[in-house]
């Protein structure tokens, strides 16, 4: 009785060139994904593209039949960071991801998104910020499948749930740029060395286990969270839009299997075979089953737990 | 400029008390705080006796409920606001929207702080917790540079309190789910971060290993200290190279700055370590309250005294200190 999900492509977390970015952007129009978020969510230094040349996308891809959302800063501290973004707040145009309660403060009264660093973790926070204009909410990552059964259930009427189904998990901000770190500069004079990780900068423990993915401020998980053999149960639990988020290569092969799957013209299992040499590391999916976000569990072994 | 000191278990909360806090904050026996570990925090008894010796005192008492309930876990939440009303806590410190909501509209006379889980960093954000909720006062993420903390204290419609000394999140408070990933355990969904559950000590020809949901931490050479594997102090490896990626074993100490946070108009000063002992409680309560009071006399001569900085140096993680985000070079 539910309808089928409908696919979103989140914001590039990482920082391109323009060139590439906009080129990114060019092969995303050929593909089914029906919602695109963009704008820079994690570091206002990265400033390739300007306040205007996020604008001039957002019309290129609404032309091209997407609908398109402007995302915030997930970490606001400066003035100026709140300048431009209610510069985006106020576009008349589209609708805004909120990533911070200051976005939240400046959209209320006006329909908005709540994106996943916005901390919705009952229905008593999804009715309040419901009742301020919110038309769509991105589940914070390191909720479960079970706990958005019960979100769902108190759902209030006329707001879309969407899931963060593929890609490098954001884990932290903060104050610290960790690319920086790690060539020894201070954020003030980081020369963008985020320019050289299109993907992050991966970070291993001592026996070389790969761990975590250093994207500036933000720190990522070094695996791939994928949900992809989790469509059939988002389906069931009414989920509206199925989030996968960019990658350095390949993002339109990743949407292309998600899309087949959605479509019952791909088997899961299928579809996760071709995903996994897609990733820069590897898979997990540990928080959709209530579990250490980074372990990866087979849907089989996860029911036989239950 | 207030004092607020952590308060663990009621030893803590005298020894707090009676070295200088004016106000003690603590959290119930269960995941409703982000200090849920083992041993620690107060049932209903220990809380009124907890509460009544601060009173004689004079000093106020905070009630930290500030992790985030899910909807299975929600009638406990809004049982522990229910039971701070009737403690009649001088404040409620609480980060969750849905939390905050509940207790502004059941109980109206609780007094709501936000918490530093509730990740405000920007005066915007402070504007939302005050339009929505009546929220007084706000504990701001140790993010922010000195001169972006003067800047939100300037234009902030709620009091502002800020952390002095203990241990140092690097990350955003609230919004870091580091813990949760290697272990499935968060601030945010169950009170504690790289909780002790999960860890791990191993004897290995490469030396001792602390582990944490299986994850190496850190590598410790015969005969060197070996602290808590807390995952964003470990060392690990970038490019090569493997050294303290995130973070170095180190606590926060403001002392240094204390002059300009006066100034600035920040309320409040907040000591970390509700997890620590009463003789950590006692050493810094002491030298906080000297140092406040000094600087409260004569702010322009005002400078840490060696003494003070040798005694916090010798409570501290790693045995050493760090003014964090509140000096740019360290971001």
């Amino acid at each position: 009785m539910n309808g089928q999900p409908r696919l979103a492509l989140g914001p590039v977390l990482y920082y391109w060139s323009k060139e590439e970015l906009l080129a990114f952007y060019e092969r995303i129009v050929d593909t089914p994904v029906e919602i695109v978020y963009i704008g820079e969510t994690v570091c206002s230094k990265r400033n390739l593209m300007r306040g205007d040349d996020w604008l001039a996308l957002a019309g290129r891809l609404a032309r091209a039949g997407k609908e398109v959302v402007l995302c915030s800063l997930a970490l606001l501290e400066a003035e100026s960071e709140l300048k431009r973004l209610r510069r985006f707040c106020a576009n008349g145009d589209y609708l805004v991801e909120a990533n911070d309660m200051g976005a939240v403060q400046l959209l209320k009264g006006h329909p908005f998104v709540a994106g996943h660093s916005v901390n919705i973790y009952n229905e008593r926070t999804l009715g309040l910020l419901a009742r301020l204009g919110l038309k769509r909410w991105v589940m914070p990552v390191e909720l479960g499948g079970e706990t958005l059964a019960e979100m769902q259930r108190g759902r209030p009427e006329g707001v879309e749930t969407e899931v963060f189904a593929y890609g490098r998990l954001p884990l932290a901000y903060s104050a610290r740029c960790f690319t920086a770190r790690a060539h020894n500069l201070p954020k003030d004079d980081c020369q963008y060395r985020c320019l050289d990780y299109p993907d992050g900068l991966t970070l291993s423990a001592q026996d070389d286990t790969r761990f975590l993915a250093l994207n500036g401020i933000q720190t990522q998980s070094a695996h791939t969270y994928s949900l992809l053999s989790e469509l059939e149960r988002m389906r069931e639990l009414g989920v509206d839009v199925v989030r996968i988020s960019p990658q350095a290569n390949h993002t339109e092969r990743v949407i292309g299997i998600f899309d087949r799957c959605l479509r019952g013209e791909l088997a899961a299992r299928d579809g996760e075979a071709q995903l996994e040499p897609l990733m820069p590391v590897g898979a997990c999916n540990g928080y959709w089953h209530g579990a250490a976000g980074m372990e990866g569990r087979a849907r089989d072994a996860a029911l036989s737990l239950a | 400029m207030e004092l607020v000191c952590p308060a663990g278990n009621l030893p803590s909360l005298k020894a707090a008390v009676d070295n200088g806090a004016d106000a003690v904050y603590f959290g119930f026996r269960d995941d409703t705080n982000a200090r849920h570990f083992a041993g620690l925090n107060f049932g209903p008894e220990k809380m009124a006796e907890g509460i009544a010796y601060a009173r004689r005192r004079g000093v106020r008492v905070f009630l930290a409920l500030n992790t985030y309930p899910q909807p299975r876990g929600w009638p406990r939440w809004q049982q522990a606001v229910d039971e701070a009303a009737r403690l009649g806590v001088d404040a409620l410190i609480a980060a969750d929207i849905g939390v905050l909501d509940y207790a502004a509209g059941r109980h109206q006379e609780l007094n709501l702080h936000l918490s530093v889980q509730g990740s405000a960093t920007n005066y915007e954000a402070l504007r939302f917790y005050q339009e929505q909720f009546g929220v007084r006062r706000a504990v701001i993420p140790r993010v922010l540079s000195l001169s972006q903390v003067e800047h939100v204290v300037a234009n902030s419609p709620v009091e502002i309190e800020v952390f002095g000394f203990g241990s140092l999140c690097v990350m955003v408070e609230g919004r870091c789910i580091l813990s949760s990933y290697a272990t499935g355990r968060s601030p945010n969904t169950y009170g504690a971060c790289s909780p002790a559950s999960h860890v791990e000590w191993r004897e290995t020809p490469q030396g001792l290993e602390t582990r944490l949901g299986g994850v190496l931490i850190e590598r410790h050479r015969a005969g060197e200290n070996a602290g808590y594997p807390t995952l964003c102090k470990g060392s690990f490896r970038v490019s090569g190279n493997t050294y303290h990626a995130i973070e170095e074993p180190t606590s926060l100490n403001t002392l240094e700055i204390l002059p300009d946070l006066m100034r600035s108009g920040v309320v409040a000063i907040k000591i970390e370590g509700r997890q620590r002992s009463p003789v950590y409680v006692a050493q810094v309560a002491r030298v906080w309250r000297a140092a406040i009071d000094a600087c409260r006399r004569d702010p322009g001569h005002f400078r840490p005294r060696s003494e003070w900085m040798a005694e916090l140096g010798k409570v501290s993680e790693g045995t050493q200190t760090t003014l964090g985000a509140y000096s740019r070079p360290w971001q």
